[in-house]
């Protein structure tokens, strides 16, 4: 393998992060510390990324988020009125759905990934961790075959932006 | 590469523990070097800058002429003797606090958040920390030239304001929260006109690389479908990206700017520590080396920041007069001895330093000239009158470069 290595054991490093810090998230007494911990989880999947060789989405997934998505969490969790501080499941409701549901995500997950022939995919053929730049090529496919679910999300993006301006606005003018 | 494979690779482990240590070594090194040899001093320099810059706006004798002191004539009565002392120009003041820093206690106030309260200082720093990765300083003299430059750089932004959020909430104290909220509504909103203006010199390079950045204000200017300066001339300044689209960029450039004062927290946009009212916003419950851990990070970001803004519009240190002075000196390389040294990265280094210094110097001249701006004049600035024209900036540089091209 070679050079390699190296990038396999970041790739493990960035995969402990991950699943560690989601560890964390999940069983953190505090709610805080779930949603700051959560910080850790993000750039743990921005790194496998980059790992991948996919150099515009681990920039993009920081972007949107832990510019994005984190600081809207933090700031609910900040700003919802009396949040237990030190909440704790007294006993599991809702067991067997969750169990159903979470089961049902992992077989497909497990499926999709041991189903695909990875060294088939057209990346995978180069050497491992050679960076490609692929934003050109996203921003072109985004513009021509992906044109209508892009234009679909900025309309969709549009509303939701008016209408959490109408709603933050309050009253019935 | 099967997953089998890749754990296959476990049993042999003691084996790629001297190579994992070797990639430890390649990649922070690099990096800590970055800190010592850049961004320490440059915090230090920033700070004794913004002292006396300000103490000479303000008449005020401490931070402009301060020395080490060796003997006071009348000390034992009155302390009004003359003085005998060294002369250091106000940087006696700045190894006096930084004494009194170090012998701060580090306190935890009680009631905070003691992990998030003394972890948010280094989250901050590691923000700061991380524009510098991609500040091309000079010819090689960039620690990761990535291929996504110019929104890496937008991106690392974003874990500043988580640090913020931390330290605000980890300090259980209302003014902390009230602070941490500001910056966090501010920086927020003003990331959007900076991402927009950002975008208008990346339209015209047509890539988000810091180097190809450069190289192309290195080239020609064609002004609107019309060549106005050869390649030749183009090393002097006249390439930048501030010239091309002309009036265009130039607005784009003074959006950019104020946009990145408003993401630096400074004054005018320093609501989220606003002393008068805030006590020190989320900086309230700081001490000692934390506090200051803090204030490397802002200056450390300051200039990193006023880099990127000369690379985006002032042509990095690829192009401008001192650089095309120096390339007029008949020198290829220089023998260090250890190895060779490019006269490009000399010269590079000269020119970036100026536009970088002066950017610098512009911030702290704001910072002390221009009252604190109110909320709603804040958010109004961004909202109405930025995004507006950086949308504006972005339509025209697209048609400059359909003309251009």
């Amino acid at each position: 393998m070679g050079d390699g290595i190296g990038i396999q054991l970041a790739f493990f490093a960035f995969s402990a992060l991950t699943v560690g810090s989601a560890l964390l998230a999940a069983t953190a007494r505090k709610i805080v510390h779930s949603a700051f911990s959560l910080l850790a989880t993000f750039f743990g999947v921005a790194g496998i990324y980059g790992v991948l060789g996919s150099d515009f989405m681990a920039v993009t997934q920081v972007v949107v988020y832990v510019g994005g998505i984190l600081v809207l969490l933090v700031f609910g969790v900040l700003l919802t009125d009396r949040v237990p501080d030190e909440f704790q499941m007294k006993k599991p409701r809702n067991y067997v759905p969750a169990v159903i549901a979470s089961g049902l995500t992992f077989v497909c997950l497990a499926w999709a990934i041991t189903g695909t022939e990875w060294t088939r995919l057209p990346h995978m053929l180069k050497e491992v961790g050679e960076a490609t730049p692929t934003t050109a090529a996203i921003g072109k496919s985004l513009l021509t075959d992906y044109l209508l679910p892009f234009e679909f999300a900025s309309i969709l993006l549009l509303v939701v932006l008016v209408g959490a301006a109408r709603v933050a606005r309050g009253g019935t003018r | 590469m099967s997953l089998n494979d890749l754990f296959g690779q476990i049993p042999g482990w003691g084996e790629y523990v001297p190579s994992f240590v070797q990639m430890l070594i390649i990649a922070f090194v690099p990096a800590l070097l970055v800190v010592l040899a850049v961004l320490t001093p440059v915090g230090i320099m920033g700070v004794y800058a913004e002292r006396r810059w300000s103490a000479f706006m303000q008449d005020r004798l401490g931070p402009n002429r301060v020395g080490l002191p060796i003997w006071f004539d009348g000390w034992q009565r009155d302390y009004t003797g003359k003085p005998w002392y060294i002369k250091l120009w106000g940087l006696g003041q700045g190894i006096a606090d930084g004494v009194k820093l170090l012998g701060k206690e580090d306190f935890v106030p009680p009631g905070g958040d003691a992990f998030l309260f003394l972890s948010a200082p280094l989250v901050v720093f590691a923000g700061a920390l991380g524009i510098f990765a991609a500040l091309p300083m000079s010819d090689g003299l960039i620690a990761a030239d990535v291929n996504v430059g110019v929104f890496y750089i937008l991106a690392v932004g974003a874990v500043e304001i988580i640090g913020v959020l931390m330290a605000g909430w980890a300090s259980n104290n209302k003014w902390s929260l009230l602070g941490a909220m500001r910056e966090v509504a501010q920086v927020v909103a003003y990331e959007i006109p900076m991402a927009m203006t950002a975008l208008c010199p990346v339209i015209l390079v047509g890539s988000l690389q810091m180097t190809e950045i450069i190289a192309f204000q290195q080239g020609g200017l064609n002004m609107w479908g019309i060549d106005v300066v050869g390649p030749e001339l183009a090393q002097w300044g006249l390439g930048w990206n501030l010239w091309r689209a002309f009036p265009v960029n130039v607005v784009a450039m003074v959006i950019f700017y104020i946009c990145v004062l408003a993401n630096l927290k400074r004054a005018p946009f320093d609501l989220p520590e606003a002393e008068s009212e805030l006590v020190s916003g989320f900086l309230t419950e700081y001490s000692g080396m934390r506090w200051s851990l803090f204030f490397l990070a802002e200056y450390g970001a300051m200039f990193a920041l006023s880099g990127i803004t000369a690379t985006l519009f002032l042509g990095g240190w690829g192009s401008g007069p001192v650089f095309g002075a120096l390339s007029l000196v008949p020198v290829e390389t220089i023998d260090l001895g250890v190895g060779m040294l490019k006269w490009t990265t000399v010269a590079g280094i000269a020119e970036f330093s100026w536009k970088t210094v002066l950017l610098m110097l512009l911030m702290i001249n704001i910072r002390w000239t221009l009252p604190r701006l109110r909320i709603d004049q804040v958010m109004s600035l961004c909202y109405k009158y930025f995004v507006p024209f950086a949308m504006g900036c972005i339509l025209l540089n697209g048609l400059a470069a359909v003309m251009g091209s």
